[in-house]
C-alpha cells in the first residue's frame, strides 16, 4: 500500500509543479454530483482496504478505495452499520467519494449525516503532503476538525486518503408503516412526531402517500405502531433502498432533479414539478423545469438552499450561491489544501 | 499543564488609547480598565493560570461587538473572547496587550420553535436553562457537560463540550445548527443553517471546537430533542479495574448504546461516597453506571440485555435504580466527583485524555506506576462509553515541588493517551494549558496547516493568539526538552 501512496503523492507533486489539474475519483459512481468534473482523474481504487475494525470500539477505519458495499458487509457481519446509511448511486462506489460527497440516505434526519460519524482521516494535500486529522475516538477536540471540513468537499481540497467513522449497532427490529395524507398533513404530522420520543429512522412522503420507518427495541417499534397507525408495509426494505439509491420511478423523470434542504417545518413551496419529501420535511427532491434563480430564492426565503442535483444542463451551478464572505472563507480555504488549485477545480464552485 | 504565565506589564499609553476608541461607542461601564474591575477576569476554571488583561469590553450588541473587532483590528490588538469563563484549559486567559470580550451580556433567548425543535440563543445563555426553558414542550438540549449549571452556550460551541451522553447523544458539533458571528475584521458570518445542511465546506464543523481563533459567536441555534419518557441505571460492582473495563467492552460489544456508560474507580467512589452519600458499593474496586433511557418497554427491554451481559462479564453485584429519585442519587456521586475529590485534598488538577476503550486497563496500570514513580494520588472517573477518562491528580499546591510533580505526571499520562492511540483532550479543550501536548500529538506539517486554517479567518492573528496551536519553535523547544533519545515513542504510529 505504501507504494500505491507514494505513486498518488508523486503524481500530485508533478501535477503541482505543471499546474495540471487532477480530480480524485473511486468507482465514478457520483460523477454525476457537482459541476462538471475538471481534469485527469485520480484513481484512488487501488488505496483500499480495512484498515481496523473493532466492533466493540464502534470504529472502523478503512481506505479511500475500498468498496463501500464490502465495508457494509463486514460491518453487518457484526451486526453493525454505517448509522447515515449512504447512498451509493453504483456498485462501484467507495469509501472516499462516500466521504467527499457528503450525501447521508433516509436516517439522516433521526440518526445525523456523514460528517456526524467522521472521526478522522488521512488526506494527501496539493503539496503531496500526507497529513491525520482527528483519530478513532470518539471525544476529540485537539486541534480543528479538519476531519469534517473534508467531508463533503467533493475533492476540492485533496485526496481523501483513509477515514475512521463512528459505527452503531443495527436495530433489533423494524418495520414500515403507510399512511394517506395532503403534503402539508404530512408535514405537520413528520414535525409532530419529530418532537415526540418515537422511533423513526426514516420519511418519505410521494403523491399522497407517507411511508414511516420505525427502527429500536422490539418494545418500542411495537408501542410506536400503536400510536400511529396506517397500514404495515411488506417489502419495505427494498422500497427504503430505491428510495435512498434514486432507483424509485419517480427519479426516473426526464426533469431536472433539484435537493431542496429546508427547515423541516418550511411550507410547501408550491414549485411547479413534482415532489418527493424525506427527513421529516427537511429533504426535498423536485423534479422540475422551473428556473433556477426562482427556485434558488424560493428555497432561500424557507430557510434553506437549492442544488442542482442531476441534470443535463448544469449552467445554473450545482451549488446554490456562497456569501461574499463565506466565498472568501473557502477560497482561503482552499489555498490552505491545494495552493496550485489542481484538485477538482470548479467542482463545487467556478472560485475554488 | 505547561509552564506558568510570565508576568506582563501593561502599556498604560496603549490602554488610555484602546480605551478612549472603545468609549466613543460603548457606554463607560462597559470598558474596564483599573485593576480591580478587570480582576474577576484574570482566569478561567483553569486557575492556576491568571494574567490581568489590558482592557475589558462588555458589548450587549451585535453593532458593539462589530466595532470592537473593527477597533481591535484597526490598532492591531487582540482579542480575547470569553463566555461564563468555566472552561478547563485556559482558553479564557487575557492578554496583558489584549481586549478581553466579555459576552456575558448576551443572556437573551431570542426564538424558541418547538415544532420545528430548534432555539436560537445568544451566547451568553448557559447550557442548563435552555433545557429548563423547553421543559414544558417535553424537548431538552442533549450534550451536558458537568459544569452545565454554570457554563454558557458560547463557550460551549468553542470548545465542542461533551457530558455524560455523548455516546448516544453526541457533543456540541452535533447538537448546533447555525452558529452566527462576526470574524475578527467585523464582517458578519454565518456557519451552518436552520436546514439539516448549507452549501459549500462544512464551516459550522470548523468553528465549533476552534476555542475562539475563528470568529465571535454572537448566537447560536441548538437542535432540541424529545426528552426520553423514561431512564434507569444499573450499578455494577467489579472486583478489578481490568474487568469493568472488559464489562464496558462487553455492553458495546452486544449492540447496547447506553445513554451513559460511566465507570469510577474505588478511590473516586470512596471520595464521592463520604460527599453525598449516594449508596456505592465501597468494596467494589470499580463500579459502572449504566444508564438506559427510551419508552418505559424500550427500557426494560434493555435494562435487562444489559444486567445479563455484565452478569456474564464478571459483575460482582448489581443493583437497578427503582425510581427516579435513586436513579439521581446514583448519580449524584458520580456528578460531584470532582469536588468530593477537592474535600480530600488540598487541589487537584483534572485531566482530559480520550482513549480507545480497549486500552483501559493498560492505562490504568500506567496510572498507577505514575502515582508509585510521583507519589501522588490520583483517583480516576471515566466516560468509558466513549473513552474519555478524567484522571485527577491529588495535590497541595502548598508544597512547593508538588505542583511541579503534578505536571510531569499529567504530561505522561497525556503522551501516553496519545501513544495508545487517543487523544491529549476529550472535551475540555487545549487552551495554553495542553498547548505543548499538541505537539506530541500532531506533526509539524499537521501544525502548520492548523496555523494556516486560522490565518484564512484571520490572516494578523488577532483572535485569541497564542491559544490552541503551537507554534512550530514552541514545539521543537518542547520536544528537545522530553524526546527521549531523539525518538518519539512508536515512531511508526500515524500521530492522530
Amino acid at each position: 500500500m505504501q507504494a500505491v501512496l507514494e505513486a498518488m503523492a508523486e503524481r500530485v507533486r508533478a501535477a503541482a509543479r505543471s499546474a495540471q489539474a487532477l480530480r480524485p475519483r473511486g468507482g465514478g459512481s457520483k460523477d454525476f454530483y457537482g459541476n462538471e468534473p475538471a481534469g485527469e482523474p485520480l484513481d484512488t481504487r487501488a488505496y483500499a482496504g480495512i484498515v481496523s475494525y473493532e466492533p466493540s470500539e464502534l470504529v472502523v477505519t478503512a481506505r479511500c478505495g475500498t468498496s463501500l458495499a464490502e465495508l457494509e458487509r463486514t460491518l453487518a457481519e457484526k451486526g453493525q452499520m454505517l448509522p447515515f446509511e449512504p447512498p451509493h448511486f453504483g456498485a462501484a462506489a467507495t469509501l472516499g467519494g462516500c466521504v467527499a460527497a457528503g450525501l447521508s440516505g433516509p436516517r439522516r434526519a433521526s440518526a445525523g449525516a456523514v460528517r456526524d460519524f467522521v472521526l478522522g482521516t488521512r488526506l494527501l494535500d496539493g503539496r503531496g503532503r500526507v497529513l491525520a486529522f482527528g483519530g478513532e475516538v470518539m471525544k476529540n477536540v485537539a486541534g480543528y476538525d479538519v476531519s469534517r471540513l473534508l467531508t463533503g468537499s467533493l475533492g476540492t481540497l485533496g485526496v481523501i486518503l483513509e477515514a475512521s467513522l463512528k459505527v452503531l449497532p443495527r436495530p433489533p427490529a423494524e418495520t414500515t408503516l403507510r399512511l394517506e395524507a395532503p403534503q402539508d398533513k404530512a408535514l405537520e404530522w413528520m414535525n409532530q412526531w419529530a418532537a415526540r420520543p418515537l422511533p423513526i429512522s426514516a420519511t418519505c412522503y410521494l403523491r399522497g402517500e407517507l411511508s414511516v420507518r420505525l427502527s429500536g427495541a422490539e418494545a418500542a417499534v411495537r408501542a410506536a405502531r400503536e400510536k400511529l397507525g396506517g397500514e404495515e408495509v411488506a417489502g419495505a426494505e427494498e422500497f427504503w433502498a430505491a428510495v435512498r439509491e434514486h432507483a424509485h420511478p419517480y427519479f426516473a423523470a426526464e426533469a431536472p432533479l433539484w435537493r431542496l434542504s429546508l427547515p423541516s417545518t418550511a411550507a410547501p413551496l408550491g414549485l411547479p414539478g413534482e415532489e418527493l419529501i424525506e427527513w421529516g420535511g427537511a429533504l426535498r427532491w423536485l423534479a422540475g423545469a422551473g428556473a433556477a434563480r426562482t427556485l434558488r430564492e424560493a428555497a432561500q426565503r424557507a430557510g434553506g438552499h437549492a442544488t442542482l442535483f442531476r441534470a443535463r444542463d448544469k449552467s445554473p451551478g450545482a451549488f446554490a450561491p456562497l456569501t461574499p464572505v463565506q466565498l472568501k472563507l473557502h477560497r482561503e480555504l482552499k489555498a490552505v489544501f491545494d495552493p496550485a488549485r489542481i484538485f477538482s477545480p470548479g467542482r463545487m464552485y467556478p472560485e475554488l | 499543564m505547561g509552564e506558568a504565565v510570565p508576568a506582563a506589564r501593561i502599556d498604560a499609553s496603549r490602554q488610555a488609547e484602546v480605551v478612549r476608541r472603545l468609549r466613543e461607542f460603548l457606554p463607560e461601564r462597559a470598558v474596564l480598565f483599573e485593576d480591580e474591575d478587570t480582576r474577576p477576569y484574570e482566569c478561567d476554571g483553569l486557575t492556576a493560570y491568571r494574567r490581568a488583561p489590558m482592557v475589558v469590553a462588555l458589548p450587549e450588541t451585535d453593532e458593539q461587538v462589530r466595532r470592537v473587532l473593527q477597533t481591535c483590528s484597526a490598532l492591531g490588538v487582540p482579542v480575547v473572547p470569553r463566555g461564563a469563563g468555566t472552561g478547563l484549559s485556559g482558553g479564557a486567559l487575557p492578554l496583558a496587550d489584549g481586549v478581553l470580550l466579555s459576552m456575558a451580556k448576551f443572556m437573551r433567548t431570542l426564538r424558541v420553535d418547538p415544532v420545528a425543535r430548534l432555539a436560537v440563543v445568544q451566547p451568553g445563555v448557559r447550557n442548563a436553562a435552555i433545557s429548563d426553558l423547553v421543559a414544558p414542550f417535553g424537548l431538552y438540549y442533549a450534550p451536558d457537560p458537568s459544569s452545565q449549571i454554570a457554563c454558557s452556550i458560547g463557550g460551549n460551541v468553542a470548545e465542542n463540550s461533551g457530558g455524560v451522553h455523548c455516546l448516544k447523544y453526541g457533543l456540541t458539533v452535533h447538537n448546533v445548527m447555525r452558529v452566527r458571528g462576526y470574524t475578527i475584521d467585523g464582517e458578519p458570518v454565518d456557519f451552518g443553517s436552520e436546514a439539516l445542511d448549507a452549501p459549500g465546506y462544512d464551516l459550522l464543523a470548523l468553528a465549533v471546537g476552534s476555542e475562539g481563533l475563528l470568529a465571535v459567536t454572537t448566537e447560536v441555534t441548538v437542535k432540541l430533542l424529545p426528552k426520553p419518557q423514561s431512564a434507569r441505571v444499573v450499578m455494577a460492582s467489579f472486583d478489578d479495574v481490568e474487568t469493568a473495563g472488559q464489562a464496558v467492552a462487553a455492553v458495546i460489544a452486544a449492540g447496547i448504546v447506553p445513554a451513559g456508560l460511566e465507570m469510577m474507580d474505588k478511590p473516586a467512589t470512596q471520595a464521592a461516597e463520604e460527599f453525598v452519600r449516594a449508596g456505592y458499593d465501597l468494596d467494589a474496586a470499580a463500579i459502572l453506571l449504566c444508564e438506559s433511557d427510551g419508552t418505559p418497554e424500550e427500557v426494560e427491554e434493555e435494562i435487562a440485555r444489559v444486567k445479563q451481559v455484565l452478569s456474564q462479564a464478571g459483575a460482582a453485584r448489581m443493583t437497578v435504580s427503582r425510581d427516579e429519585a435513586e436513579r439521581l442519587r446514583f448519580w449524584s456521586g458520580r456528578k460531584a466527583a470532582f469536588p468530593a475529590v477537592g474535600r480530600i485534598s488540598p487541589d487537584y488538577y483534572c485531566m482530559d485524555g480520550t482513549i480507545p476503550r480497549r486500552r483501559l486497563g493498560e492505562v490504568l496500570t500506567f496510572i498507577g506506576e505514575m502515582e508509585k514513580k510521583y507519589g501522588l494520588r490520583c483517583p480516576n472517573v471515566f466516560h468509558a462509553g466513549d473513552g474519555n477518562l478524567h484522571p485527577l491528580i491529588l495535590y497541595d499546591a502548598n508544597e512547593p515541588d508538588q505542583l511541579h510533580r503534578t505536571e510531569q505526571f499529567a504530561r505522561e499520562v497525556l503522551e501516553k493517551c496519545v501513544e495508545v492511540g487517543g487523544t491529549i483532550t476529550g472535551e475540555h479543550g487545549v487552551g495554553v494549558e495542553k498547548i505543548d501536548q499538541m505537539c506530541t500529538q500532531f506533526g509539524r506539517e499537521e501544525l502548520e496547516t492548523f496555523h494556516a486554517v486560522k490565518r484564512a479567518f484571520d490572516p494578523a492573528g488577532l483572535l485569541n493568539p497564542g491559544k490552541a496551536v503551537p507554534t512550530l519553535a514552541r514545539c521543537a523547544e518542547y520536544r528537545g526538552m522530553h524526546v527521549h533519545g531523539g525518538q518519539l515513542p512508536f515512531p511508526e504510529l500515524p500521530r492522530f
